[in-house]
């Protein structure tokens, strides 16, 4: 930082962090070789911004999400919240910790147990961390159920009587329960339909400004991203490829694979009628990734020194990072 | 602006009915349409809105029971698909008229490669040797853009990336030559990167061997970038039926607005989407009137009463909704009075 004036907070800061599974097989299912699945990346969160990661299948995005909650155990690195090293705390420690820490699920349905009451489900989430005495649950549950918008009666009904949109809700007030600080949404918005999409974005933010919260918006969907995000980080099979604020990402995208990802999506408007970067190919294996830059396997501007030697994240303008050498 | 004359297509009141034990369920409740050749129409709709339903009415693959086709016609270059029997359906089915569906994964057989999986479908329609299928399948591979056909041919399903397996179904929808391409979510399992260049590859081949295309989509950007007409599906019915690019310059059904202001924009800055209140009607307790009207912010007592019928607004523009009938004005001088009182 040093120079930058501002003054945010930093609510969680990840270093090199790597997240490597590993393939078991051969004669004794010994470890033959490692999905690469989040290889060496590092990146902070400002408290009470909304970063968003995004990225195609297999980049990662999902898989540091579940590294900075520890439902994975990664394979090296360092995350600091709120200068503690998650990593390094034991698991009491962390199931405490956890209480900041919520996180919020593509499909409600496979996140709600479908014998338990929404009453149930959320004064588990209550009773676990023991953020409110017993006797004033019932009321918190309630107040709970009015900040997302669903009436109190709700709580006596099991998940299958919701519709999805109202189970995404459900989902987000059982991670309100506990008075989160950061809330990872991973895909949080991907399976409803546009209208009830377009409820549940405008609920996240309005929660957000009353509680003061950081989200981790992990998505596919650009057009979500940009709609709710205030930096955005691209990954691409592991990597981080560029990291900026969204306007400067939206407006002036530099790494190759952004610029083709955004351009690949169909805009209905008339008015800008945009140049399309087709890429060709599929994204590589992340068992074996490709040496040096691992997008020059699809890069229109490759050159030499892309398939010998990595590109670095570099700061190439303020608050924007980039990893390419044509940039650089 | 391209020229489609010749009709291929042309479906008049399609109903399909689910009968359940919770009652009968209009999944698809009186829809009409048209296609010519070498066009593109897409039905776009929310989850519920029998978009899917209806693409499968027109194969007519709905499972029955529960499900059947209750009522309409279906005129496939004039004759009636609803009054063929299975066997005539069956040459029809992957010959002339040929789908694409949203999951690769599960379409495909795991257990045969992708090659003999479209030279079985060559060999059921048309009279080919072993060899001449299999060299056509491996053509057919190479048209769709898999590097080293010959190589993939052999491999199967599972060997194969999604991008992959959706090229393989195409390769197998397009390899008779059909005359009409049903295509249900055919990128929705796809990266964005990846549907760029599928969609690229359905129009390439749609130019080449002018085949009508149905569209089956949630995402009204595919929808602009790929269709030249568009229907707007809601609870069964078609509320909107117009120009793809009308539809976004000039929408007219307050859902079909509901929907593109609801869709987070990539070119716009908004502090808050704006939303359209409510969800979809269940289909086993549909209102009596416009589907739409308990989510409508202007509707008004006679939309609740009847159902709008789709009626032209425009040279090429129907459209289902009380605001664009004569009646509307009545409606609205009564209300005024009432205000007065």
């Amino acid at each position: 930082m040093g120079a930058t004036v501002e003054d945010k907070k930093v609510l969680l800061k990840v270093d090199q962090l790597k997240q490597y599974f590993p393939i078991k097989g051969g004669f004794f299912g010994r470890t033959v070789n490692h999905v690469k699945a989040v290889d060496d990346i590092s990146f902070h969160i400002y408290q009470g911004e909304t970063l968003s990661i995004v990225g195609e299948s297999g980049c990662g995005k999902s898989t540091t999400g579940r590294a900075i909650l520890r439902l994975d155990q990664p394979t090296s690195g360092q995350i600091h919240f709120q200068g503690k090293d998650l990593l390094s705390l034991g698991k009491k420690e962390m199931r405490s910790t956890r209480k900041d820490l919520q996180v919020i699920f593509q499909d409600p349905f496979a996140s709600l147990n479908p014998r338990q009451t929404i009453g149930q489900i959320l004064g588990e989430a209550l009773s676990i961390q023991n953020v409110v005495p017993k006797e004033q649950r019932r009321s918190r549950i309630e107040e709970l159920l009015g900040h997302v918008g669903l009436r109190p009666e709700s709580m006596e009904r099991h998940p299958h009587e919701f519709s999805g949109g109202q189970r995404q809700r459900i989902g987000i007030a059982r991670a309100l329960a506990v008075d989160p600080k950061l809330i990872i949404c991973d895909e949080a918005v991907s399976a409803l339909d546009v209208s009830i999409q377009a409820q549940v974005l405008n609920l996240l933010k309005k929660l957000q400004r009353q509680f003061e919260l950081t989200f981790l918006f992990i998505s596919h969907d650009l057009g979500v991203v940009r709609h709710i995000s205030d930096r955005v980080m691209v990954m691409y099979l592991g990597k981080i490829v560029e990291i900026a604020d969204k306007k400067s990402i939206f407006e002036q995208p530099q790494h190759p694979y952004t610029r083709a990802l955004l351009s690949a999506i169909p805009v209905p408007n008339p008015v800008q009628e945009r140049e399309r970067i087709l890429l060709t190919g599929d994204v590589p294996s992340p068992i074996d990734p490709p040496i040096g830059c691992r997008f020059h396997t699809r890069c229109p501007f490759v050159m030499d020194i892309c398939k010998t030697k990595a590109p670095e994240l570099k700061l190439s303008t303020q608050n924007h990072q980039v990893a390419c050498h044509i940039v650089s | 602006m391209k020229q489609f004359n010749e009709t291929i297509l042309e479906v008049k009141n399609l109903q399909t009915h689910f009968f359940t034990d919770e009652g009968t369920s209009k999944a698809v409740d009186g829809i009409s349409f048209t296609l010519n050749k070498g066009e593109t129409l897409g039905i776009v709709g929310e989850s519920g809105s029998g978009k899917s339903i209806t693409s499968l009415s027109l194969l007519r693959l709905i499972p029955s029971p529960p499900g059947k086709i209750a009522g309409g016609s279906i005129l496939f270059k004039g004759e009636d698909l609803l009054a063929k029997t299975e066997k005539q359906m069956r040459s029809i089915r992957g010959n002339e008229i040929s789908m694409i569906f949203q999951e690769p994964m599960t379409s495909l057989n795991p257990v045969y490669s992708a090659g003999e999986q479209i030279a079985e479908a060559i060999r059921l329609h048309q009279k080919l040797g072993k060899k001449e299928a299999w060299a056509k399948a491996v053509d057919m591979l190479r048209l769709v853009g898999i590097p080293s056909p010959e190589k993939r041919a052999k491999q199967e399903p599972h060997e194969l990336s999604g991008g992959m397996r959706q090229r393989v179904m195409i390769a197998m929808a397009l390899a008779c030559h059909p005359e009409v391409l049903i295509a249900d979510e055919p990128t929705t399992a796809l990266d964005v990167t990846i549907q760029a260049q599928i969609l690229e590859l359905i129009k390439t081949l749609q130019k080449d061997f002018g085949t009508a295309v149905i569209l089956i989509t949630h995402d009204l950007g595919v929808v602009y970038e790929t269709c030249d007409r568009v229907a707007v599906m809601y609870a069964g019915k078609m509320v909107e039926y117009t120009l793809a690019k009308e539809i976004f310059t000039n929408p007219k059904h307050p859902y079909t607005i509901g929907l593109l202001n609801s869709l987070p924009r990539l070119d716009l800055d908004q502090e808050e989407l704006t939303t359209i209140p409510g969800t979809v009607p269940s289909p086993y307790d549909m209102p009596k009137g416009c589907s739409f009207a308990p989510r409508c912010a202007h509707a008004k007592p006679i939309c609740e009463q009847a159902v709008p019928d789709l009626e032209s607004v425009g040279p090429d523009t129907e459209v289902s909704c009380w605001m664009y009938t004569p009646q509307w004005d009545k409606e609205y001088e009564a209300e005024e009075k009432v205000g007065v009182q």
